[in-house]
């Protein structure tokens, strides 16, 4: 068995990690919206939160791959600017990636602050804390399991994502070939030792992700400070 | 007038509604039955409800009223919750220091001092008693360095002994640090511990305040207290200690009444709580009875309540004194009680509380 080309899974794991990155600043806020609004709206913004659960990621793929394209609003006006496409290059795999995995930043996060609640919130802000400054002083830190599964989560579902990435990013070497595109091509191409090496290593990766994961939840809470 | 509070506030099932200018001297009780909208009113001068209408001027300064709403954290207001509401994320000095750091306060030592919170610096929040967690709640909030101090219920969650344990540290407060303290309690206990000044309240509206003495000997608050709850409290002092029989002998409204001995200095003055439903009526000094504690006084008001055998005589003891007897109805009509009639009122020994403590003054 050769040595297997390792390009397709370090790109994997930099797209996870850009998107986990992008997924942190913009879930975040989504989140905590969430958890505290009593808008009227927030189902809706859950529904369409928790959409990428359920649908075929060639739905979404297929969504994503018209409005990304250069004849979209979006596509068109990001061609202008930077003179480059969304679609079929490493950028449009972030945005797709980053709504792919929405669900699995958001509904931790959600959850952690839920359970946060008003309490120390209230006292916190009786303390003469803004609400910035109790926000990253008292709910994060009290939300900080939910920070961990939420990234922990995000990332790993990124590196196994497949439908999406074919339909947006197709499968050219160092910008949108990753490991799952490359799995794929090897066994399309009988290619059975190479996809066994990377198979095996995704699925180790997978396996030591989520039982740190079930680890981190079952332990005492880690105390900060 | 320290702090002038005019405001509405509606909730499902419940509105609050309180026009009040408070003292800006030592403790106000805010007492009441719950649901009476003692917590709500203090969550509104907080600024924690946004959705109160209204007025809320603190010291000449607007926190609220049709366009301004100054945000909690810039209100300067110290809140001790029922319920402490510690950061489980850091140790007590932590909590603390997350007061500290943001108020500047030069007070730790002063703060540690007072409430005996040395021991207690490296300890972890969750392993704190209850009496040892409103401690550092107190702390905590002592050290925001507040220019009002809101305090709700904070003993509640506490046995017996720890409450007893915790109501000199809260007694201590208003002179230690120069603040006002608003305190929400139903414990009539408390209010006649710790306070001066009361106010009232009952199904969200305001029913009556003043001083403690008076507004608790005041008949209509029974709806607040609840009937068993309902009593008086009278000045007394101390005039002797008998020790041959173990009493104390008092002298209330320059009438003797005796207690069950207790360690207190001849000639202080102390506040005793009379309850309704210890005090019987008599047209004559009766003779031949076991019971030693008996006054005389004018019967002013007469309550019957509605549905039930019982009315609730008022009986003025002299120098602004009253006590409250709770009796049948057909006692009232047997004895042809009416305002302004003589009567005297029989007040069984062992009905003293034994809590009743010195007044701070």
């Amino acid at each position: 068995m050769s040595w297997p080309d390792l390009a397709p899974l370090w790109l994997s794991i930099q797209l996870a990690a850009v998107t986990t990155v992008l997924l942190l600043l913009v879930g975040t806020p989504l989140a905590w919206w969430l958890a505290t609004t009593r808008a009227k709206v927030r189902p809706f913004i859950e529904a369409i939160t928790a959409l990428p659960l359920v649908l075929p990621p060639t739905v979404l793929g297929f969504y994503l791959l018209i409005f990304l394209s250069p004849n979209s609003a979006i596509g068109g006006y990001w061609r202008d600017v930077t003179g480059t496409t969304l679609t079929f290059s490493f950028t449009g795999l972030v945005i797709a990636s980053a709504f792919y995995s929405l669900p699995f930043m958001v509904q931790p996060l959600q959850s952690a602050f839920e359970a946060v609640g008003r309490g120390p919130m209230e006292a916190a802000a009786s303390l003469r804390a803004s609400k910035l400054d109790s926000f990253f002083t008292v709910a994060v830190p009290l939300a900080r399991r939910g920070f961990i599964t939420g990234i922990v989560l995000s990332f790993a579902h990124t590196i196994g994502e497949f439908g999406v990435v074919l339909m947006v990013g197709g499968n050219i070497p160092g910008q949108t070939r990753v490991i799952s595109i490359a799995i794929y091509e090897q066994v399309e191409t009988l290619d059975y030792a190479q996809a066994h090496a990377l198979s095996l290593i995704l699925l180790i990766f997978s396996f030591v992700v989520l039982l740190a994961v079930y680890t981190l939840n079952r332990r005492a809470p880690v105390r900060v400070g | 007038m320290a702090l002038e509070v005019d405001i509405r506030l509606v909730q499902p099932g419940f509105e609050l509604k309180l026009a009040y200018d408070f003292s800006d001297q030592g403790i106000t009780a805010l007492f009441g039955a719950s649901g009476a909208g003692k917590s709500s009113l203090l969550r509104v001068v907080a600024g924690l409800e946004p959705a109160a209408r209204g007025r809320v001027v603190f010291g000449g300064e607007v926190w609220q009223d049709e366009q301004i709403f100054v945000p909690p954290h810039k209100r300067g207001v110290g809140y001790v919750f029922q319920d402490a509401r510690l950061f489980s994320h850091l140790d007590v000095l932590g909590n603390l220091h997350f007061a500290a750091r943001r108020s500047r306060s030069s007070q730790f030592d002063n703060v540690v001092q007072t409430l005996d919170l040395a021991p207690l610096l490296a300890r972890r929040v969750d392993g704190l008693s209850g009496g040892e967690r409103q401690r550092v709640a107190i702390g905590r909030t002592l050290l925001s360095d507040p220019r009002l101090l809101l305090m709700d219920e904070p003993l509640a969650a506490l046995d017996h002994n720890r409450k007893a344990d915790l109501l000199p540290y809260i007694a201590r407060l208003p002179a230690a640090f120069g603040l006002p303290v608003l305190y929400v309690t139903h414990a009539v206990e408390e209010v006649a511990r710790l306070a001066e000044q009361m106010v009232v309240l009952a199904g969200g509206r305001f029913l009556a305040a003043g001083g403690v003495g008076e507004t608790l000997a005041r008949l209509d608050i029974s709806e607040a207290s609840g009937k068993f709850e309902a009593g008086a409290v009278v000045r007394a002092r101390v005039v002797a200690q008998d020790e041959k029989f173990m009493l104390t002998r008092l002298e209330v409204a320059g009438q003797p009444l005796s207690m069950p001995g207790s360690q207190v200095a001849m000639g202080e003055e102390l506040w005793l709580r009379i309850r309704a439903r210890d005090v019987a009526l008599a047209l004559e000094r009766p003779v031949g009875v076991s019971i030693r504690n008996i006054l005389g006084g004018v019967i002013v008001d007469i309550t019957t309540e509605e549905h039930t055998a019982f009315a609730e005589v008022l009986l003025d003891i002299g120098e602004d004194q009253a006590l409250r007897a709770r009796i049948t109805r057909a006692s009232v009509a047997e004895l042809g009680l009416v305002c302004g009639m003589r009567a005297y009122a029989l007040v069984k020994s062992v009905s003293f509380d034994r809590r009743v403590l010195p007044k701070m003054v």
